[in-house]
């Protein structure tokens, strides 16, 4: 019976296995729901500061703010977003593919690459294979909050008002749905204008203080970071998302397990019968 | 849109959540230049915010409510005012500290010994992760047809 026990054994330790991915599987729902709730919190907020900055700019067309004009791009910031844990299958992988290739694109074109790192994973992928890093951070938890974002944004921001990136691009994951997280790369700087703008009334603006340029810088400041601050949110609830799949994989690939060894073992079981049947009965003959 | 309007429509929105949504009919923020009442009415303005309450007086009950916002911007057009609220104090040099703690961060974690990407291994890398992942799934098909 020693293959059977430990056949049994195997058996015991998948089953402890399969009880903690199950509880992440289902852990992943529950905090997936909650930061697409978080999401959709976040939506006004983008949409009303746009409104303000299209009023503001429409207000003063002669003044053309550093953020919203193109200009050559010899130098290119990129902002990679990922998770800080993994056993979420092949969501930072691909998005990492994903970028890399835009950002190859780029230096195709002879573009000089600055980086800014969201995330454990992107810092350790980098680290490894090189590139010009700005700003980095990681550990920003399930529930970040714009406060966290802050630093990075203003490094990039910075960057760009001194010249020594000429656009910026934001590559995360985008949430189409729980089965389905894409990779994505969008144009941050220069701010490029929503087409679907109604041309709404002019409003003679009274300024306080009376710098519309201050106002309007802080304003656009602001709008990069809720946009950073999205994808950043975005990218946790495809992450929550991809580990629930991945989990819901691995509890199914151990119930299969559990079956097969089942299997065996009730092989092994009847065979040990058998034989010791077969040996009690030639014992009696003998006799 | 007429004069004898008594409300306005007020949006306190920051970048994490929505902080109201409704009707006013009087509205007092901090502004950076000091305390506005703002009426139905009001003439277009744009200002930004000190942290500080923001009273909003509905027009039902007659009662205050307040809110309180750590800074902001303040939209004001006749009948809708927008408050786009900071989740956070933000100063010129808290702004600068947290820039530079993100920028000595990169520096110390991630002292790389190359500036430039190392294309060719990072796709190897990259597509033998992904292989992994195609295999075991392949595997996973293979098996369950069985």
């Amino acid at each position: 019976m020693a293959v059977a026990k430990e056949i049994r054994a195997k058996i015991h330790s998948i089953k402890n296995t399969q009880k903690i991915t199950r509880a992440m599987e289902m852990v992943a729902a529950s905090k997936m729901r909650k930061v697409q709730d978080r999401m959709q919190r976040a939506k006004p907020y983008a949409h009303k500061i746009l409104q303000v900055i299209g009023h503001l700019a429409k207000g003063h067309p002669e003044y053309r703010h550093p953020y919203l004009q193109e200009r050559e791009i010899k130098r290119v910031g990129f902002i990679v977003v990922t998770t800080d844990r993994g056993l979420c299958g092949g969501l930072n992988s691909n998005l990492l593919k994903y970028s890399l290739q835009q950002i190859k694109k780029w230096k195709d074109q002879g573009a000089e690459i600055n980086l800014c790192l969201v995330g454990t994973k992107a810092e350790s992928f980098f680290k490894r294979i090189g590139g010009r890093i700005l700003a980095h951070a990681t550990h920003l938890g399930d529930a970040p909050k714009l406060a966290d974002l802050i630093g990075v944004v203003k490094v990039m921001l910075t960057a760009y008002m001194d010249k020594q990136i000429d656009a910026l691009f934001l590559c995360s994951n985008e949430f189409v749905n729980t089965m389905k997280q894409e990779p994505v790369v969008q144009q941050m700087l220069p701010i490029v204008p929503s087409t679907n703008e109604k041309l709404e009334h002019y409003w003679d603006y009274i300024y306080e203080p009376d710098n519309a340029r201050e106002l309007l810088d802080q304003l656009l400041s602001r709008y990069i970071e809720s946009q950073v601050y999205r994808g950043v949110i975005e990218n946790i609830a495809c992450e929550q998302a991809a580990r629930m799949v991945a989990m819901k994989n691995a509890t199914d690939n151990a119930t299969e397990l559990i079956n097969d060894l089942q299997l065996i073992y009730h092989k092994a079981r009847q065979a040990a019968i058998t034989r010791e049947l077969n040996e009690i009965v030639a014992g009696a003959a003998v006799v | 849109m007429t004069a004898t309007r008594v409300t306005l429509r007020l949006d306190i929105v920051s970048a994490e959540e929505a902080i109201f949504s409704g009707e006013a009919e009087m509205v007092f923020v901090t502004g950076a230049m000091g305390e506005l009442g703002i009426a139905p009415g009001h003439a277009p303005l744009v200002t930004a915010l000190k942290s500080g309450n923001i009273r909003v007086i509905s027009p039902e009950t007659k009662k205050e409510e307040v809110f309180y916002v750590k800074g902001g911007m303040l939209e004001v057009q006749p009948f809708v005012v927008t408050v786009l609220a900071d989740t956070v104090v933000r100063a010129h040099d808290i702004d600068e500290a947290a820039a530079l703690e993100a920028k000595a961060r990169a520096e110390q974690a991630l002292a790389t010994k190359s500036t430039e990407i190392d294309f060719a291994k990072a796709s190897a890398e990259l597509a033998e992760a992904i292989a992994q992942i195609r295999a075991v799934q392949k595997m996973k098909a293979k098996y369950t047809n069985k």
